[in-house]
């Protein structure tokens, strides 16, 4: 006890760690909890659990292209968005053309892994807060995405399917078909999920003036994405700074109204994923009608890539925020140095300041709305 | 008010500053930077985010760096005005004995743990911090790995690393 009292900790407050083990960590963090009863005086975010040195990686494999396969294993649910950053970043470096057809697939590839992404990180949040049949629902939905991945890419979970100005093998004749049937059968499920648990009202208790970010708080921890929205600023990379063709496609920025509650709380971020899922539905129908149907994919992939020396820092849209890639090269093969700005780590920083005051059972909620995914938190 | 270009920028800190001495650096291909000395990182960093043609309100990202040719280490900071729309990137470089870069902690709360990432990788000091500890490696781990010569520990509480 005496130790305890030397250590600043007062006889009401108790200190302990949720996880590194813990279900609804989403992965191995492990947050310590400094308590008074059941609120919530502190929290201190541990993380590193899963480090695996990626950009150490990208430096001593010394090959642009080898890195490609490592940046799906940082947001492991969404590996062809971090892909996508990746080999834009490279194409920029190279100052390289890519073929119409080959960025009409990534685009429609991009955003059928946003709503993989979503289905995974809205179910899981309903999971984290007790409704267990929508996680099951949502999960036929994203496995029919996964099927069309596999297909075409060979694999469900780490594609490694993008190339630099390229694609790694052609898409199947059947891809257009595949996608168009899968749009179709998946707009009705949205407004299923919208009965099953947007507006469930256990789920509203639970979600609503719970974590609320206000919108200055968020802009200076250099939040983005649905995170960001949800506090209602309507900022979205693929319109404010648009990348690949994106220009190119009518589409609207879903953003937080505090419609349940207050202006920036869990529900409000939960409901953008809901909101941004019809609008990638709409980029990927925009896109099937743009895509050329022929041109080799594998054509335009350079054989090898000596950049000239120069530094960029490219951002891209992920499911989860700004995902950017800061890359200083020096004229060799081997890239001087590959930061990856990871949109999570940047979320998870701001935990301490969105969850003072909390309920033990809310910072449930709070960890599940701001939809980490540790793999690209410890990179 | 209205975006301004990486030029315009410099020209505005030289005025803010004084006196002519920072100026636009780039490589071949990429995106240009302005290198200036540690010492007025933060005053730059405070009239970058408040002044009212700035308005750099988000810092994009943070990257350390190891020159191991000019045995420097060095820092990056890629800012972003969301009202304005312009980008512009600053760079610090410290000599690998002293390496203390003052924390802009303060001033954008996204450096919190992108600086204590960059100390926990490359060793880099930043003066200030309130809590500079290592964020993805253990507390007692040894060396910093993303520098150029780093070699791993061969042994980490008695197991083996490799």
């Amino acid at each position: 006890m005496m130790e305890l009292v030397k250590n600043g900790v007062d006889n009401h407050e108790m200190v302990i760690n949720m996880g590194p083990q813990h279900p609804s960590t989403h992965g191995v963090l492990r947050l310590e909890l400094v308590l008074d009863g059941e609120l919530i005086k502190q929290v201190r975010p541990n993380i590193g659990y899963l480090h695996r040195c990626f950009e150490k990686h990208a430096e001593v494999l010394q090959d642009y292209a080898k890195v490609i396969p490592y940046t799906d294993r940082m947001d492991y649910v969404s590996a062809i968005n971090q892909e996508h950053g990746y080999v834009i970043a490279i194409e920029r470096l190279l100052e390289l053309e890519v073929p119409e057809r080959v960025e009409y697939a990534r685009v429609i590839m991009a955003e059928l892994q946003r709503i993989a992404s979503h289905l995974l990180g809205i179910g899981a949040f309903g999971l984290d807060l007790g409704a267990f049949s929508p996680f099951l629902y949502l999960f036929t939905e994203r496995e029919k995405v996964l099927d069309i991945f596999e297909k075409n890419t060979g694999a469900r979970l780490l594609y490694n399917y993008f190339a630099v100005a390229g694609l790694m093998r052609p898409l199947r004749d059947d891809f257009k078909g595949d996608v168009a049937a899968f749009v179709k059968s998946f707009r009705p499920k949205i407004k299923e999920l919208d009965d099953l648990l947007s507006y469930n009202s256990i789920f509203v208790k639970r979600t609503a003036n719970i974590g609320v970010l206000p919108a200055q708080v968020a802009i200076n921890y250099g939040a983005s994405g649905p995170v960001l929205r949800g506090s209602g600023v309507a900022w979205d990379l693929r319109k404010n700074d648009p990348y690949s063709i994106y220009d190119r496609f009518d589409f609207d920025i879903p953003i937080g109204r505090g419609e349940m509650g207050t202006l920036g709380d869990c529900w409000d971020r939960y409901i953008i994923r809901v909101r941004e899922m019809e609008q990638s539905l709409l980029i990927i129908e925009q896109a099937l009608e743009g895509m050329p149907d022929e041109g080799d994919v594998m054509a335009s992939i350079p054989k090898r890539i000596r950049p000239k020396d120069g530094e960029l820092y490219v951002r891209t849209e992920s499911p989860r925020g700004e995902l950017g890639y800061f890359i200083s090269s020096d004229k060799t093969a081997a890239p001087f140095r590959i930061k990856a700005r990871a949109p999570s780590f940047v979320h998870l920083s701001m935990l301490p300041a969105i969850s003072k005051g909390a309920l033990i059972a809310d910072m449930v909620a709070i960890v599940g709305s701001i939809d980490i995914v540790l793999g690209e938190v410890d990179r | 008010m209205s975006a301004l270009t990486a030029e315009q920028i410099v020209e505005q800190l030289n005025t803010f500053l004084g006196e002519a001495e920072l100026e636009l650096a780039s490589g071949a291909v990429g995106q240009p930077w302005i290198q200036l000395r540690p010492e007025i990182l933060p005053a730059v960093c405070l009239f970058l985010r408040d002044n009212e043609a700035m308005r750099f309100d988000s810092l994009m990202c943070l990257s350390g760096l190891h020159y191991d040719k000019e045995n420097e280490l060095g820092v990056v900071y890629n800012l972003h005005s969301t009202r304005f729309n312009h980008k512009v990137n600053l760079k610090v470089r410290v000599p690998i004995e002293n390496p203390h870069v003052p924390s802009i902690e303060r001033i954008w709360k996204t450096a919190d743990w992108h600086e204590r990432e960059a100390y926990d990788m490359l060793g880099i000091i930043f003066d200030n911090h309130p809590n500079l500890l290592r964020i993805l490696t253990p507390d007692d781990w040894e060396g910093h790995p993303l520098r150029k010569d780093y070699v791993q520990q061969a042994f980490y509480q008695g197991i083996p690393t490799t």
